[in-house]
């Protein structure tokens, strides 16, 4: 093999390249997006309720130890949400997703100074008011944060995905394993690194468009 | 305005006021000196009921906080903390215009306002309304957060060690031009400290907090020529 063999291989399946990573977007979109929805308001709901904060927080966290390929094997025979496909790696991928958007949530809030939290009731606001227009705005920006790291986790997890025929970039990996072939092992991991660099450079951009106020340094 | 009636408050199981009695009316700055730990800021809490009295009763024109709906209440005290608790993420003029925002003022009238108080505490809205508060000195973010207090003209004012942070100048600076400023709007202020100098300068009357029950009760001049031990001992910081 050259060392740009896999280059050629590259540009020879590019149709097919192009379409397992947009596969892997789907995944990794997807299952985000998901925990997105489910994770942040499960984060506020733990800044609100004390009780809940272990059982949560310790559940979200034993989700994120089970290895992956088991999880994968564990999801298959299960009805609904398991099976052979895209659905179940979407469902996975959610649960991994889910830890690092519900602690960012919760601390994000929660680290905010007191004073801040403190003059806001004292002026007047309702716990919504606060949320909206102070716990939410000053924790943004870690909440995006927790969002990007699960994009990161996602890209890299999702190509074992390709276990259970989902699909995306790890459908070269497996292949190239098979055929112990270094090239197509390449095929899927180089995009897939490349995916994962651009997501977070990306959500890095839009982290920092939306600190705008952070103009000088603060603390 | 405010009346405390017998007011004692426990915390975690930890005595913090005991029985403690005094009244405030418009136009009158009462100072609350103690050292720290002494239950100053609690019984600042009790006023805009962010605690509630274990025993006693707080009234707020002549109402018991209890029976206020808190956020109405709030709404209507103006309040200012040392650590400023201005929002980082909002402008200025967002920062001082957000009690009357809440109170559900007309756009028009919040930004007259805005500029209004900007003008009263020496911020000129041309050059400071659009800035956020990181870019302003310890001693600007104060004023707006005086501003910020004043916004809805309040008729009370709870002040908790508001210039504590400061420069000595630019503390003694806004010391003067807050007694002003309250005495010519006719405020009732709580303002709590633990420096005796700015609770002579800036006191109508001195509530001495020891130990959760008030020591001392007076006028500067009474505080100065009292025997008592409790007050000869915070008097030496004065001679400093």
């Amino acid at each position: 093999m050259t060392p740009l063999g896999f280059l050629d291989y590259l540009i020879a399946n590019r149709m097919e390249v192009l379409a397992k990573t947009a596969e892997h977007l789907y995944l990794v979109g997807t299952s985000v997006g998901i925990a997105a929805f489910l994770g942040v308001p499960t984060g506020i709901l733990l800044t609100r309720r004390e009780k809940l904060r272990r059982p949560v927080l310790g559940f979200v966290n034993v989700l994120q130890t089970i290895p992956s390929l088991a999880l994968f094997g564990f999801l298959i025979p299960v009805p609904l949400i398991g099976g052979i496909g895209a659905r179940t790696a979407i469902v996975a991928l959610t649960g991994y997703a889910l830890l690092p958007i519900v602690r960012n949530t919760f601390e994000g809030i929660r680290g905010i100074d007191p004073a801040i939290r403190e003059t806001g009731l004292a002026m007047g606001m309702t716990d919504a008011q606060l949320l909206r227009e102070v716990e939410l705005p000053l924790a943004l920006g870690v909440i995006l944060a927790g969002v990007r790291l699960a994009t990161v986790i996602g890209v890299g997890i999702a190509t074992i995905a390709a276990a259970i025929g989902a699909g995306g970039l790890g459908e070269f990996i497996f292949q190239g394993i098979s055929m112990v072939n270094n090239q197509v092992i390449l095929a899927g991991a180089i995009p897939a690194a490349l995916l994962a660099l651009a997501a977070d450079a990306g959500l890095g951009r839009l982290e920092r468009r939306y600190l705008k106020w952070h103009t000088t340094d603060r603390e | 305005m405010v009346e405390f009636d017998e007011v004692s408050l426990r915390l975690g199981g930890r005595v913090v006021l005991q029985s403690i009695s005094f009244g405030l009316e418009r136009g009158e700055t009462a100072v609350i000196l103690g050292q720290s730990g002494a239950g100053k800021s609690s019984a600042l809490r009790l006023v805009n009921r962010l605690l509630e009295p274990t025993a006693g009763t707080v009234r707020v024109d002549g109402i018991p906080t209890t029976k206020w709906d808190p956020i109405e209440l709030r709404r209507r005290i103006g309040y200012i903390i040392q650590q400023i608790g201005l929002f980082p993420h909002r402008t200025v003029a967002e920062n001082v215009s957000l009690v009357p925002r809440l109170l559900g003022w007309e756009r028009s009238d919040q930004e007259r306002r805005t500029a209004e108080m900007l003008e009263l505490v020496g911020l000129p809205r041309s050059e400071f309304a659009l800035r956020f508060p990181a870019e302003l000195s310890g001693g600007q973010q104060q004023r707006v957060g005086v501003a910020r207090a004043l916004a809805a003209d309040p008729a009370i004012l709870l002040a908790d060690e508001p210039f504590g942070a400061l420069d000595p100048v630019t503390r003694s600076e806004l010391q003067r031009e807050f007694q002003d400023l309250t005495h010519r709007l006719a405020k009732a202020v709580i303002f709590v400290t633990h420096d005796v100098r700015e609770a002579i300068r800036i006191g109508d009357r001195i509530l001495l907090l020891e130990e959760g029950r008030i020591a001392f009760s007076g006028t500067p001049a009474e505080f100065r020529g009292s025997e008592l031990d409790a007050v000869r001992a915070f008097q030496p910081e004065a001679g400093e």
